[in-house]
């Protein structure tokens, strides 16, 4: 503002500026802007940055959230099909009103990245590292390992049983679920990126096979294929077959397969899910799951459960199967729960007609491969030890996906692929991961749930819609793209900014300054007293008070 | 892209409604005037006001819709009060506006005399808007203020209402609320606080005298008070604006509840936010989320006696809580989620 001109008429003092008046040294605590880890985030087992993606969506920016998703993930359309997204059940705006549909636009991303064709990042030129990685098997771990040692710029060759890539993607998942063009098209785009898959190739020794073709490092990531068996007395004419087989053989389409009229699956997880649903689809009438507990104990996720229900396929829970009576009948015996919930025998017993019995009781890792690696240590399942690296007791050998000891998903696989090809680049060159420390959680409680809109009534059809597709059952399809947008808008953006300019606003002295169009905000220490304002009113809690030194 | 792109913008904004100052997502036309980079800060930094200040808050948010609003043609005149004595400790000032002082009173006619002079010049383009506390219009300025009213001056009047006289000590004025502690209404004997049954409502006033349009507006709702502002500058004639400023200070809250208690105050319907012109409501924000009177007066020290867990305090709270029913009732307040 303009000082006042001199005047002879009166007296006056020239009018200065508040602004030399610096309130900043009345604050006893400053506002710092702070990025929070998402419960998403911190839920992935790939460890995708999900809120990261899903801001570049909600900004209809599709092709630079595939990119971000893709830093981590290189599956976004066999993800949001066949991940069991624990991200959302993590997810803060389940406690306003639902989760957000992640799932839903990552397929929606994945699929559009598929229909246009988009390239993964190139992997960096001219700075060769000069080592060459071996990825014993073309699973989701070893394929999404060789993608980042690709990126990292290691020459990667995969070395892959089956006459196809895939792994369980590929022989496990049932087609409904994932069908084989949207597999086909993301295994093609890493492969593109000049990494090496031999088909049909089976290794049996690790260290000569490294020794013999000049391989630095290898990872190792054969899964679990052998479908655990029961000892139980069966006539010769008894069909009996397990679950993983009759996946694989549903899936590779070789031949028909001849399950009868009357099916029983025995067992309680996904496995026994899928193969109690594509006995149906092989023309069984009667699909019956055996499982030894109730539903409560059941390892299946309930989607799928409920899915498989509509779908014809029955359930008898308590039931323990036993013996045959015959060809074509089995006996199972009723069991009950004890005060621990686990399943007693109760001496009660039942008679079932049975065509085929499927065993889903599980599956253990083939002993023999580490058997011929020194220093490789098993555990009594046959799973594989490995350290904090991935690596197991030989040096150089890293290992992951269900070839280890803990949870087994497609998501948890691709994580270890990620995991592994850092420590590998790290081991290579002789160096330290960088351990990235971790952001504090984003709470619930940090949120300001004031801000965030309900969806009105007359988007709720759009909402199911969103929600049905939970099923991942091809017939519902995907996203169109409007309603992933808006699925995508639904994200709070938990602990990390996205420029709602609420502390900008609130300030009650103009000294939060805007810095631009995604560049985000500073604190003005002139002026800002301290009161805090901002950091209430933040809506995703991405602003902590800070005491100062006073 | 251009297809998913339009796609994109056919969907409307939930992740934060419209209720965060701006939203990148949308028209920057459509965003409030405190989101602009360049917005006037009309009142700009370096006042003197307390921590959480909501009038400095409440001031600027009306200034630079004011100004927005006028193209920057705009004079203000201000009666004293908090608002006057932080901004403008002489030789320095806070306003990046043509600002007017007088007396404590007298705010309206002066503004009324600056609208005439005005008027005079043919300059009838440049706005006048004045502002003071609620002590300035409530009770020192209410004679002047009535006759601004009467004679229909072309003055648009905002009173920033922070229920007491807040910079001389926390005293009453007749915007205190019932029951409300302050230096002169302590929180002792058979009524502790301010009393029942006396006490000025402003805005009902207003709308006595019969002018053109009045307004209550609230610094928890941003949107809404700019929208006010930016309706009531182009009308012509006497115009009304009453905006509830939590006082961290006299009111005895955090400095950064400010908001939380304007807000809680306008969910809870003890302050309701309505339009009315011409002699009917024609406008009213609706109770997103309503909650009872407690939720919004625990956080004030002022009424911490109402929390004893007596028979007589529960008693008081009822009646506070029969008030706030009772303006939700008057201007059809209850209806949920109206906006998005």
């Amino acid at each position: 503002m303009k000082a006042h001109e001199p005047s002879d008429s009166a007296v006056t003092l020239d009018a200065g500026s508040s602004k030399v008046n610096h309130t900043g040294s009345w604050r006893t605590e400053r506002p710092v802007y702070v990025d929070r880890l998402p419960p998403c985030n911190a839920a992935c087992p790939a460890g995708e940055d999900i809120q990261g993606w899903l801001y570049r969506a909600e900004e209809g920016d599709y092709r630079g959230a595939w990119e971000r998703l893709v830093v981590h993930n290189p599956f976004p359309a066999i993800m949001g099909r066949v991940c069991y997204h624990p991200c959302e059940g993590a997810c803060n705006r389940a406690q306003l009103d639902e989760a957000v549909g992640i799932h839903s636009v990552e397929r929606f991303l994945g699929d559009l990245a598929v229909s246009k064709g988009w390239a993964l990042p190139a992997p960096p030129v001219g700075d060769a590292v000069g080592k060459r990685v071996l990825v014993v098997g073309a699973g989701p771990s070893g394929l999404a390992a060789a993608y980042h040692l690709r990126r990292l710029g290691h020459a990667v060759e995969i070395r892959e049983a089956a006459p196809a890539a895939g792994g369980m993607m590929r022989y496990g998942i049932p087609k409904y679920r994932l069908p084989r063009e949207v597999l086909d098209a993301e295994i093609a785009r890493i492969i593109a990126l000049g990494v090496t898959l031999r088909l049909s190739e089976k290794v049996d020794d690790i260290p000569k096979t490294m020794a013999q073709d000049g391989f630095d490092a290898c990872f190792v990531a054969v899964g679990a294929q052998i479908g655990r068996r029961i000892e139980m007395p069966a006539p010769d004419a008894a069909r009996i077959i397990d679950a993983v087989t009759l996946l694989a053989q549903a899936a590779s389409g070789s031949g028909p397969i001849q399950l009868g009229r009357r099916v029983a699956v025995v067992g309680g997880g996904n496995t026994a899910i899928d193969a109690a649903r594509v006995a149906r689809r092989l023309g069984a009438d009667d699909a019956m799951i055996l499982y030894r507990r109730s539903w409560a104990e059941m390892p299946a996720h309930e989607e799928e459960v409920i899915e498989a229900l509509d779908e014809g396929v029955t359930v008898r829970w308590l039931r323990e199967v036993r013996r045959f009576a015959g060809p074509d009948r089995i006996v199972v015996e009723k069991m009950a729960l004890d005060a621990e919930r686990r399943p007693r025998p109760t001496g009660e017993f039942e008679e079932l007609p049975v065509d085929t019995l499927i065993l889903a009781l599980g599956q253990s890792v083939d002993p023999t491969l580490f058997a011929r690696v020194p220093g490789a240590k098993c555990e009594s399942d046959g799973t594989v030890d490995v350290d904090g690296a991935l690596m197991t007791g030989h040096p150089g050998i890293f290992a992951g996906g269900d070839l280890v000891p803990g949870e087994r998903s497609v998501t948890v696989a691709v994580g270890h692929g990620k995991k592994a090809a850092r420590h590998i680049d790290a081991y290579l060159r002789g160096a330290d991961v960088a351990d990235g420390t971790k952001h504090a959680p984003a709470t619930f409680e940090r949120i300001n749930p004031w801000y965030y809109g309900d969806a009105p009534k007359t988007v709720a059809p759009m909402l199911a819609r969103a929600r049905r597709t939970a099923g991942f059952d091809e017939v519902h399809g995907g996203l169109d793209e409007a309603s992933a947008a808006f699925e995508a808008r639904r994200c709070l953006s938990c602990g990390n900014c996205f420029g709602c300019d609420n502390c900008y606003g609130v300030c009650p002295d103009n000294a939060v300054i805007k810095l631009g169009p995604g560049e985000r905000y500073r604190v003005d220490l002139d002026f800002c007293k301290g009161c805090g304002l901002c950091a209430k009113e933040c809506p995703c809690g991405a602003i902590q008070m800070v005491p100062e030194d006073v | 892209m251009s297809d998913l792109e339009n796609g994109a913008a056919r969907v409307r904004f939930y992740q934060t409604g419209t209720f965060t100052v701006g939203n990148r997502l949308i028209d920057p036309a459509l965003r409030t005037v405190q989101a602009a980079p360049d917005r006037p800060n009309a009142l700009t930094s370096g006042h003197r006001a307390c921590q959480g200040c909501g009038q400095a808050l409440g001031a600027r948010y009306v200034l630079d819709a004011a100004m927005r609003a006028t193209g920057g043609r705009l004079v203000t005149v201000n009666a004293t009060g908090c608002l006057e004595v932080f901004t403008t400790a002489s030789p320095e000032s806070a306003w990046q506006v043509p600002w007017m002082h007088s007396v404590f009173g007298n705010a309206a006619p002066v503004a009324a005399g600056v609208a005439a002079a005005l008027a005079v010049k043919g300059k009838q383009d440049i706005r006048v808007l004045a502002q003071g506390g609620d002590g300035g219009t409530a009770d020192i300025g209410f004679g002047p203020l009535s006759g601004m009213f009467e004679r229909n001056d072309d003055v648009l009047y905002v009173c920033y209402d922070n229920q007491g006289y807040m910079n001389t000590g926390v005293q009453r004025s007749s915007a205190t609320p019932p029951t409300a502690r302050t230096a002169t209404t302590p929180a002792l004997g058979a009524e502790p606080g301010n009393t029942f049954g006396q006490g000025k409502n402003l805005p009902a006033l207003a709308m006595a005298h019969g002018i053109p349009y009045v307004a209550t507006a609230s610094v928890a709702d941003l949107h809404d008070l700019e929208a006010k502002i930016l309706r009531a500058i182009p009308m012509r004639g006497a115009r009304y604006v009453h905006v509830d400023v939590p006082c961290p200070l006299g009111w005895g809250h955090a400095g950064d509840e400010t908001i939380q208690v304007a807000r809680l105050a306008v969910e809870s319907g003890l302050f309701p936010l309505f339009e009315w012109q011409a002699g009917a409501i024609t406008g009213r924000t609706q109770i997103r989320r309503r909650v009872p009177v407690d939720a919004c007066l625990r956080l004030q020290r002022r009424f911490a006696h109402l929390f004893d867990g007596s028979e007589a305090s529960r008693a008081r709270l009822a009646r506070l809580q029969g008030i706030a029913d009772a303006n939700i009732e008057r201007f059809g307040l209850a209806a949920e989620e109206t906006r998005s």
